[in-house]
């Protein structure tokens, strides 16, 4: 069964140019998403998760960032061709965005129902009435309670989960064919995180739409994504089905990450740490990203850049030279040296 | 647990921690934020333990009232027996250095226009921890105590990395030599990697260095982590304290449960059935009368909505607030 691709991403890179020099934030990522699945993007702090979405949206602040390289295929049309109008035509009808903090996005002196009416007819021609109707309708979808009470609140009014929920009614006033969703429930409550995941899961039921969630939390992942992409500085290192990555992680990087998790069903000893720190996105090594915190590392990952390779399947990709013939190349010219 | 029996630390008596809020007009009523609402525990020398629950529920606001950055609206807190309100400012001030806290952005609190060096000098030449002439060695021992390389005295806060001045932040609470750290989100706004670093040590100095833990924290996997015993609160009331085990293994308020329930986690075998709450955390202006939890709770009755269910023994180790939870227990 082949499934349908909706949205691959190819070598995308967005840098920025600074004072300090040129920082490499987005440096080679590549992902596929399929139509109804939820692909997720994890990593650090830093490592381009946010850049990789904006880029997405071609909404880098520009100066400083540039796409420089990549290509950004939605139902095979290229985003980083597009003209301004064309692009226009594809932000909310498209693709739509739901960000961490809400009250970033939303406008903190007008009633939310209003706002999302806006949205609404930014897009189609509805007279103001039934836009009106249609905002309540989308309220009342994502479980806001009393619907038309809150429409006529600000943003202030509401507290963080309605807010989200809020966002997430405006990110869907369109319905978009890829919802991307960067940490839409990291400042949230567990209790309201769970709520928000359990209607992300929902609508995607009803309206069969794809999703990008982005999220530092693998538990979240777990819960929420069928494949997923690992990001190391810059670049995707693992590409899985998600259910295989926690069960059998491929890249040093993501072994280190899981096991560094603390476990709430078991008490442990010690945790389990990855040294080092993430090299910089104004000095990348040569070689591999990760070779300095890597307890494989060998004299090649530091001399050459380990691409990002399938591996049996198309659904499993990783950058990382132990993963190739030429390792074991190695490993065999190393068993005939030491007798 | 062998550490119930020593005699506590430092007792929290019936804290009640109220804070007036502005009137919007001359003819508004009064109102209070609620934010600590008559909770008392005990803290045991050599253990951690834990407080946790959702944001606004309370946990800074003991964790500040225990500092005295906020002075207690009614209740007590007494440091080895003594009570702290009864302190004059000089004595207080010895109390101070024993009992230290790590914030969760270190950054907010350091001063960026000071050395490393410099703040921990001026933090020993406050508390009079030693005299001058010792002070060289003992930040070099410092340093190296939180993994940071000695030649970083001489730099300023912004030059670190977040896992960094967090290392900055533990060693500036370990300069005075406290016998309590309350770590209020110390490890929250880190990455999983650096955290577990973190993590690992505090646990390592809490055994080197005889220390004492109040550990703040929302994130129960960290919390199981590093706990001996865990406060569950919700509104400004503790409504569970137990002993790590007995509260992660059979969580016996309906709250804990579904909050323990809505963890997302990796582990497949480990998939909990999830309670989703209705409704958001009402608030502490106006909490709900009765049992606090009873507008989101599934097995509320009549009874929880005007009668207050106290905290009361479960077992030795194990205390609940809710009226059913022996029949809930069994469910
Ligand atoms: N305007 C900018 N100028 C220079 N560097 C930038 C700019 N915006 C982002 N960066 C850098 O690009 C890198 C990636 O940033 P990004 O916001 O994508 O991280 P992230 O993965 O979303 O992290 P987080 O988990 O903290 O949100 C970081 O090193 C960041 O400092
Ligand atoms: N100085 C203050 N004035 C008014 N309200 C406060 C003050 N400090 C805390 N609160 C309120 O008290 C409640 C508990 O706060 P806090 O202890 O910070 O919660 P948390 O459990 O997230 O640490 C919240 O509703 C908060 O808004
Ligand atoms: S390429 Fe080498 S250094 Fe990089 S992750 Fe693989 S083994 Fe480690
Ligand atoms: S006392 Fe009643 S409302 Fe409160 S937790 Fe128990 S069952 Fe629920
Ligand atoms: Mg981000
Ligand atoms: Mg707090």
């Amino acid at each position: 069964m082949s499934k349908e691709v909706v949205l691959q991403v190819k070598n995308l890179k967005t840098h920025f140019t600074t004072s300090k020099g040129i920082a490499k934030a987005v440096d080679g990522v590549d992902f596929t998403l399929h139509k109804g699945e939820t692909l997720g993007i994890v990593g650090e702090s830093g490592c381009g998760k946010s850049i990789t979405s904006l880029s997405l949206l071609r909404l880098i602040p520009s100066p400083p960032g540039k796409i420089v390289a990549g290509e950004i295929l939605l139902n095979n049309k290229d985003i980083v061709k597009m003209k301004e109008e064309e692009l226009r035509k594809v932000r909310g009808n498209q693709l739509s965005m739901i960000f961490q903090e809400p009250m970033t996005s939303l406008n903190p002196i007008i009633p939310v129902g209003e706002q999302i009416a806006e949205t609404i007819r930014l897009h189609q021609r509805l007279p103001r009435k039934k836009a009106w109707q249609k905002a309540v309708d989308l309220l009342e979808l994502v479980g806001l309670p009393s619907p038309e009470k809150r429409a006529k609140q600000e943003p202030f009014q509401l507290s963080g989960g309605m807010r989200q929920r809020v966002m997430i009614a405006m990110a869907l006033a369109c319905t978009p064919e890829v919802l991307i969703a960067d940490e839409p429930t990291t400042a949230l409550d567990v209790t309201i995180q769970a709520q928000i995941l359990e209607l992300m899961k929902d609508l995607q039921r009803q309206i069969g739409m794809s999703i990008i969630f982005i999220t530092h939390d693998l538990g979240v992942v777990a819960e929420v994504c069928d494949q997923v992409a690992v990001m190391y500085a810059g670049q995707v290192v693992e590409h899985r089905n998600a259910k295989d990555l926690f069960k059998t992680p491929l890249h040093p990087y993501t072994q280190g990450l899981l096991r560094s998790l603390p476990n709430i069903y078991e008490n442990q000893q010690e945790l389990q740490t990855i040294e080092g720190s993430v090299p910089s996105p104004y000095d990348y090594p040569v070689g591999c990203r990760f070779a300095d915190r890597c307890p494989h590392a060998r004299e090649i990952c530091r001399a050459e850049a380990p691409d990002l390779l399938e591996m049996n399947n198309a659904e499993t990709k990783v950058r990382c030279f132990m993963h190739t013939e030429k390792w074991e190349a190695i490993e065999e010219k190393e068993e005939l040296v030491c007798p | 647990m062998s550490v119930t029996k020593k005699a506590p630390i430092l007792q929290v008596d019936h804290l009640k921690q109220y804070f007036p809020l502005k009137k919007e007009s001359l003819f508004s009523p009064k109102q209070t934020v609620k934010a600590v609402d008559d909770i008392s525990f005990n803290l045991y020398p050599g253990e951690t333990l834990s407080i946790v629950g959702e944001s606004g529920c309370g946990k800074s606001t003991t964790g500040r009232s225990i500092l005295r950055l906020d002075e207690p609206t009614e209740g007590e807190i007494l440091f080895n027996g003594t009570s702290m309100t009864s302190l004059r400012k000089k004595e207080l001030r010895n109390i101070r250095g024993d009992i230290q806290v790590i914030f969760q952005d270190p950054y907010a609190s350091l001063n960026p226009r000071q050395t490393i060096r410099k703040m921990l000098q001026e933090a020993m030449t406050i508390q009079k921890v030693m005299p001058k002439e010792q002070m060289e060695g003992r930040l070099l021992e410092l340093m190296s105590l939180v993994g940071l390389r000695p030649e970083y005295l001489e730099r300023y806060p912004h030059e670190f990395s977040g896992g960094q001045r967090q290392r900055i932040g533990i060693a500036r609470a370990l300069c005075v030599n406290p016998k309590v750290i309350i770590c209020d989100e110390a490890v929250s706004a880190l990455d999983v990697s650096i955290q577990a670093q973190i993590i690992n040590l505090l646990k390592s100095m809490q055994r080197d260095l005889d220390l004492t833990f109040l550990f703040i924290s929302h994130d129960l996997s960290v919390v199981r982590h590093i706990s001996d015993r865990v406060i569950v609160m919700y509104l400004g009331k503790i409504v569970e304290i137990a002993d790590k085990d007995s509260l992660f293994d059979s969580p016996s308020h309906p709250y804990t449960k579904a909050l323990l329930s809505a963890i997302p986690s990796i582990d497949e075998n480990h998939k909990r059935n999830r309670i989703i709450l209705k409704g958001d955390v009402p608030s502490p202006i106006n909490p709900p009368t009765g049992c606090r939890f009873h507008t989101r709770c599934p097995f509320a009755t009549d009874l929880c909505k005007t009668d207050e269910p106290l905290l009361r023994p479960l077992t030795e180790t194990h205390q609940v607030a809710c009226h059913f939870a022996e029949n809930l227990l069994s469910s």
